[in-house]
């Protein structure tokens, strides 16, 4: 369903030009579950990022679900990332001035949909998290990880194929770390197909596909067996 | 996006920032407040005007020497510079000859020093007829007002103001005495209860005396104007059209005066006070745009705090123009709630002063309502464009990497 050509992004850095990705060729099928890994500057981030449309790469082509994005103009990616792509960031990124259930509900009210849909879809998503009791709490009065399973809740409630994670235990502790790396791999075993981008090691090691970055090239991709 | 959606969010974000959003709202309703309180000031001497006036009473023609408008080719005369035919007691009593003319008030001014016992003082002449009495509606402290004085007959009688009166006579009985108007002696008849002015004269300062005298005592032939009442106002035209005509035909054919109705002078009053509350409007307005100015200011920092917002807000799924719809009602929400507590300062305001000043009427005009409100609308959508643009052009990586 992902399938990157020959995919390269170029930063100009002062009189510089630095190869964040140089040349990717990379195909992941649905219900995947991928890791990114890579030191810092490797080129996962701007990796995660041409994957979920939030840049666009300097040449080469990424053909996401058999449309080919790279002529896409803005409103075209936006609504892509509306209905296809779900991201989870290490900081929450939640709306600190909206409650849970408003958070939750602000992809759906940026697409339009009607406030009865979106209070049972908001409903289904909160129950999933496990966080139904938490809905009219701002985001200060949770917890980080009760922040991240909204920011979940979130990613999810316009039923995406794909589920992006940019380092989302970063910010946490190891059992709610624990809690929210469950939560996501269920979500991938009930058919999401999951790409998490971590610099940790042994969350890395849990997924079915490790992909392992260097100076902007892939230089590992092996399939594992889990645990 | 629902607008009760965007509406919301925009309110999220003020109620988010209480300070900054009472900061904006006291600028912009501080502008709208001016609007409707210079205008209600603008409005309220208008209205004062043109009471004055109207007081006076509708049916009231006015002519004077002099024509001072053309009519039809114009008048080779007028262009020539040619003095007017001065305008004569007897012009005034020719005007009896039309139906419509209830009466007539010829009437002379000047100053002159007004003596007795001693004391002298100087004093606003005006020379007319009892009839400018009853077309005024004055009221006589004591005495009566020229008795016996007709166009052709003046006997010596004068009428006083109230501090003529005060200055000359102090608390003596001023009815029956002789005083001395320049080379001219009379007496006076009576004293006059009212206050405020008369073509431009301070009533409490004027000495009243028989027209023929007056021209005689400025030794002048012509009189400054005549004041006609007329009995049917409808035919106003009519009669302005026989005046004009028996005026030519004593002036040898020439059309050397000028008629006007009360109605254009008032007419004309109400015109420059229009102009002059509107001028005040605009000025006051300016504070308006003072407020959207600010507003931009603020809403550009807004932008920039809440980079990590904006990025999260386009990652899922926002539209560049949802981004910048949220901003601008932001924006239209500060100055719009803002101009309408400006309005309900602005007319409590205007409503305490008319109760602290009952004798000034202020009105603020309804347009000055409608017209702050729309300005300020308009400054909120304007300035906020900018802030708006700048939010829907960020870059969704470099937001969302920003602060949070």
């Amino acid at each position: 369903m992902i399938r990157l050509e020959k995919l390269s992004r170029e930063f100009q850095v002062g009189n510089q030009v630095v190869h964040a990705l140089d040349e990717v060729d990379l195909e992941i099928k649905e219900n995947e579950y991928v890791s990114i890994m890579g030191v810092s500057g490797s080129g996962k981030s701007t990796l995660l990022n041409i994957l979920g449309l939030l840049d666009t790469p300097t040449s080469g082509d990424y053909i996401l679900s058999g449309i080919n994005t790279s002529k896409m103009d803005d409103d075209e990616m936006a609504g892509i990332r509306s209905t296809k792509i779900g991201f989870v960031f290490q900081s929450f990124h939640l709306i600190p001035r909206l409650t849970a259930f408003e958070n939750i509900e602000m992809p759906m009210i940026l697409s339009g949909m009607n406030p009865k849909e979106r209070s049972e879809k908001v409903s289904s998503a909160l129950e999933k998290v496990g966080l139904t009791d938490r809905s009219d709490h701002k985001p200060e009065q949770l917890s980080g990880g009760q922040r991240q399973r909204v920011a979940i809740a979130r990613s999810i409630v316009m039923e995406p194929d794909v589920l992006l994670a940019d380092e989302p235990t970063g910010n946490l502790d190891t059992s709610s770390g624990n809690e929210v790396v469950k939560l996501i791999e269920e979500l991938n075993i009930a058919g999401l197909t999951l790409i998490v981008v971590t610099h940790d090691r042994e969350m890395g090691e849990r997924s079915n596909r490790l992909i392992e970055l260097r100076d902007g090239k892939i230089i590992n991709d092996q399939n594992q067996k889990k645990a | 996006m629902r607008l009760t959606d965007i509406l919301f969010l925009a309110y999220t974000t003020l109620i988010r920032y209480p300070l900054r959003t009472i900061m904006l709202l006291i600028a912009t309703s501080i502008g709208v407040m001016a609007v409707i309180l210079l205008t209600a000031v603008g409005e309220g001497a208008r209205d004062y005007i043109t009471g004055e006036f109207r007081s006076l009473g509708t049916n009231l023609l006015i002519v004077i020497p002099g024509r001072n408008e053309t009519s039809g080719g114009g008048n080779p005369a007028g262009l020539a510079g040619l003095s007017p035919r001065p305008l004569t007691i007897e012009d005034a009593q020719s005007l009896y000859q039309i139906d419509n003319v209830k009466s007539i008030a010829p009437v002379v001014i000047g100053e002159a020093p007004a003596q007795y016992d001693g004391l002298e003082r100087s004093a606003s002449i005006i020379g007319t007829t009892p009839v400018f009495s009853s077309i005024r509606g004055w009221e006589m402290e004591s005495g009566s007002f020229l008795p016996g004085v007709t166009l052709r007959y003046s006997p010596p009688v004068c009428a006083i103001g109230k501090e003529i009166k005060a200055e000359l006579f102090g608390d003596e009985v001023a009815l029956g005495e002789w005083i001395r108007i320049g080379d001219r002696r009379c007496r006076v008849a009576g004293v006059i209860a009212e206050e405020g002015r008369a073509i431009g004269i301070d009533v409490q300062k004027v000495v009243i005396i028989p027209v023929a005298l007056g021209t005689a005592l400025f030794n002048r032939d012509s009189l400054f104007r005549i004041i006609l009442d007329v009995k049917d106002s409808t035919r106003m035209e009519q009669t302005m059209q026989s005046i004009e005509s028996i005026i030519k035909r004593r002036h040898q054919g020439k059309e050397d005066i000028t008629v006007i109705k009360q109605d254009t002078v008032l007419q004309s009053f109400d015109n420059i006070f229009n102009v002059l509350t509107m001028a005040l409007g605009s000025i006051a307005s300016i504070s308006l745009f003072v407020a959207g100015i600010l507003i931009m200011n603020v809403m550009l920092v807004a932008v920039s705090q809440r980079q990590a917002e904006i990025g999260l807000l386009k990652a899922i799924g926002a539209k560049n123009k949802q981004i910048n719809n949220l901003f601008v009602v932001e924006a239209i929400m500060l100055s719009g709630s803002g101009a309408i507590m400006g309005l309900i300062l602005g007319h409590t305001i205007t409503q305490a002063l008319k109760v602290a000043f009952p004798t000034f009427n202020f009105l603020p005009p309804s347009w000055a309502s409608y017209v702050s409100l729309l300005v300020a609308l308009i400054s909120g959508i304007v300035f906020g464009l900018l802030p708006a643009k700048r939010a829907a052009k960020l870059d969704p990586v470099e937001a969302l990497s920003g602060n949070k």
